[in-house]
């Protein structure tokens, strides 16, 4: 069988010719893989050298991590373990600060949604001028391109810092910050989904004498906004994560009290609260990723 | 009345449409034919303006209409409605929102946006669809259709424009003959009892000559023929589809869009070729 092939390939017949193309392309094939990785080691060893990521200081860093780990275990006896807030060695004693971690998380998951809710409703507004088919002209899509690569590529801490000294140290900073980036992120993800649309019904909208914002209105929006929903969601994940973090400057949510406790070695308070944190942003990922299958689920079905 | 005059569309060095010149009074029912590739969806989506000519001019009632801009040439758009082959609804959204869609461009910016049709619209979408028994389908959502109906909703959306002009580009080539033939009865009830000017590309003879005022042949972006049914014969048949391209044309026309009228006039002879 083989060497018929082989004998095949030589002579000029349909399956000798399409024999030498396809030996043809996967020979292009092959070299462009052998570059690529190449490329892939040079750039994974410097960055190596740069990092530093050296299994000597590797191992004569792990200790420390256990040290620290350690550290800012709770200090917990059997017998106590129930007793009321002023009896070391009790549950109660190592999360004295409850209410006040409860409020302040809770402020951390408040400013993750409304900063998603603003941002993608910036995201929305710029992703139709910003999509290489539905731009009205090329100076459109390259200004909502770069003012979108703006928003996302600096980072929220950065927006956070602009923030603070503008309206002041809170919250409202914080969702300021977050929801830039959002919209700087999901208009990139919005505008992708809008370059894959069917024209077909764009046209018809056109044709009947409809305006841009008619085309994008009833021609895009029902064919995206499943999409739009799920990144959305997805984003909302994301944002609970950053908000957590964004308080380090001041922007409110639960992390200037983190910043607060690690600096100052409050170190059974640091376990309660990073332990709180991790439990509250997983609840609202098993959450939202819920409501986002669920979402899609329910499209795919429709 | 239409006149188009040198009409041209280049795409680099080959001409879709080459300078074409045609003039169409109000109320006719114009078969536009020619093998695939001959210019004549080019030659439609010129008229609507949804291609720019090359150069040319397109009169209507006098006005220019192949310079327009902005809101004048939406104006024109709603005013000569064009239907696809492919149908061209919003899949996603029910049937009667796709036919309000024909009235956009009656509306402003935050009427549009926001969905706001009057009462006397959605009167007229309704009345539109049961013309064409497609009234139960109403809150349906456009993409549970079957083709024919697509496109019955579609003819609704151009009613909705009040037109006068309607451009079909290939209307029934994705349909089967029966949901072909309603859809090109519903377009001559419209021409006759409207007396809305309909053009139309047609893919085979049978069609274009069961139905059409006059046929207008094209071959390789140029107008070839240009008469009424009955001046078509075998030679200006041969110079619109070619000599190999004839039997073709002929073939296609005893397969799924080969129709005639459902009633009234007589089911014209088949073009005879020896």
């Amino acid at each position: 069988m083989t060497s018929e092939i082989l004998a095949a390939s030589a002579v000029d017949t349909p399956v000798g010719r399409f024999e030498r193309h396809r030996a043809e392309l996967a020979a292009r094939r092959r070299r462009a893989t052998l570059v690529y990785a190449m490329l892939f080691l040079a750039a994974l060893a410097g960055s190596v050298y740069i990092s530093n990521f050296f299994p000597d200081r590797l191992a004569a860093g792990a200790p420390k991590v256990g040290d620290y780990l350690y550290e800012i275990l709770p200090v917990l006896s059997a017998e106590h373990l129930f007793a009321d807030t002023k009896t070391e060695g009790s549950l109660a004693y190592w999360y004295f600060n409850l209410p006040k971690y409860a409020q302040l998380l809770l402020e951390t998951v408040n400013m993750a949604l409304f900063a998603t809710i603003l941002g993608t409703f910036g995201g929305f507004i710029m992703c139709f001028p910003a999509s290489h088919n539905l731009a009205p002209n090329s100076w459109v899509y390259q200004g909502f391109r770069r003012v979108m690569e703006f928003c996302r590529a600096v980072p929220e801490v950065i927006f956070a810092i602009l923030f603070v000294w503008a309206v002041g140290v809170g919250p409202l900073a914080g969702i300021l910050a977050i929801a830039i980036h959002s919209s700087g992120a999901l208009g990139k993800l919005f505008s992708e989904v809008n370059e894959n649309v069917d024209h077909k019904p764009m046209d018809g909208i056109r044709a009947s004498g409809g305006s841009w914002f008619g085309e994008i209105r009833y021609g895009v929006v029902p064919q995206v906004l499943p999409n739009f929903v799920s990144y959305a969601l997805l984003r909302f994940e994301i944002n609970i994560r950053a908000s957590s973090i964004i308080g380090f400057v001041g922007a409110g949510g639960v992390g200037q009290e983190l910043y607060y406790v690690i600096n100052f070695n409050f170190y059974e308070e640091v376990s309660a609260l990073v332990l709180m944190v991790v439990a509250t942003v997983t609840c609202v990922d098993l959450l939202s990723a819920r409501i986002r299958h669920r979402f899609i689920g329910r499209e795919q079905l429709a | 009345m239409l006149e188009i005059t040198n009409l041209e569309k280049r795409f680099g060095a080959v001409a879709a449409v080459d300078r074409v010149s045609l003039t169409i009074p109000d109320g006719q029912m114009v078969g536009v034919i020619g093998r695939s590739g001959a210019g004549k969806s080019t030659l439609l989506r010129l008229i609507n303006r949804l291609a720019e000519p090359t150069s040319g001019q397109i009169l209507y009632a006098g006005e220019d209409v192949s310079v327009l801009r902005g809101r004048p040439l939406m104006a024109w758009r709603a005013h000569c409605a064009m239907i696809f082959q492919q149908f061209n609804l919003v899949n996603r959204l029910d049937v009667m929102t796709n036919v309000l869609l024909g009235r956009l461009n009656y509306h402003g910016f935050v009427a549009s946006m926001l969905k706001r049709f009057t009462p006397a619209e959605r009167a007229f979408a309704i009345r539109a669809l049961d013309r064409l028994d497609m009234a139960q389908t109403a809150l349906q959502r456009a993409d549970t259709l079957s083709g024919g109906q697509q496109q019955r909703v579609a003819i609704a959306r151009e009613l909705m424009q009040e037109p006068k002009i309607l451009l079909a580009d290939e209307p029934i080539a994705s349909l089967d003959p029966r949901n072909a033939t309603i859809v090109m009865d519903a377009l001559r009830t419209i021409n006759r009892e409207a007396g809305i000017t309909v053009v139309c590309n047609l893919h085979t003879l049978d069609t274009a000559r069961a139905y059409c005022d006059r046929i207008v042949g094209m071959f390789k972006g140029a107008v070839v023929f240009d008469g009424s049914p009955s001046e078509l014969t075998v030679d200006a048949a041969r110079a619109i589809y070619g000599v190999d391209g004839l039997d073709e044309a002929l073939s296609e026309s005893v397969t799924s869009t080969s129709i005639g009228p459902a009633t009234g006039a007589t089911v014209p002879s088949r073009l005879a070729v020896a």
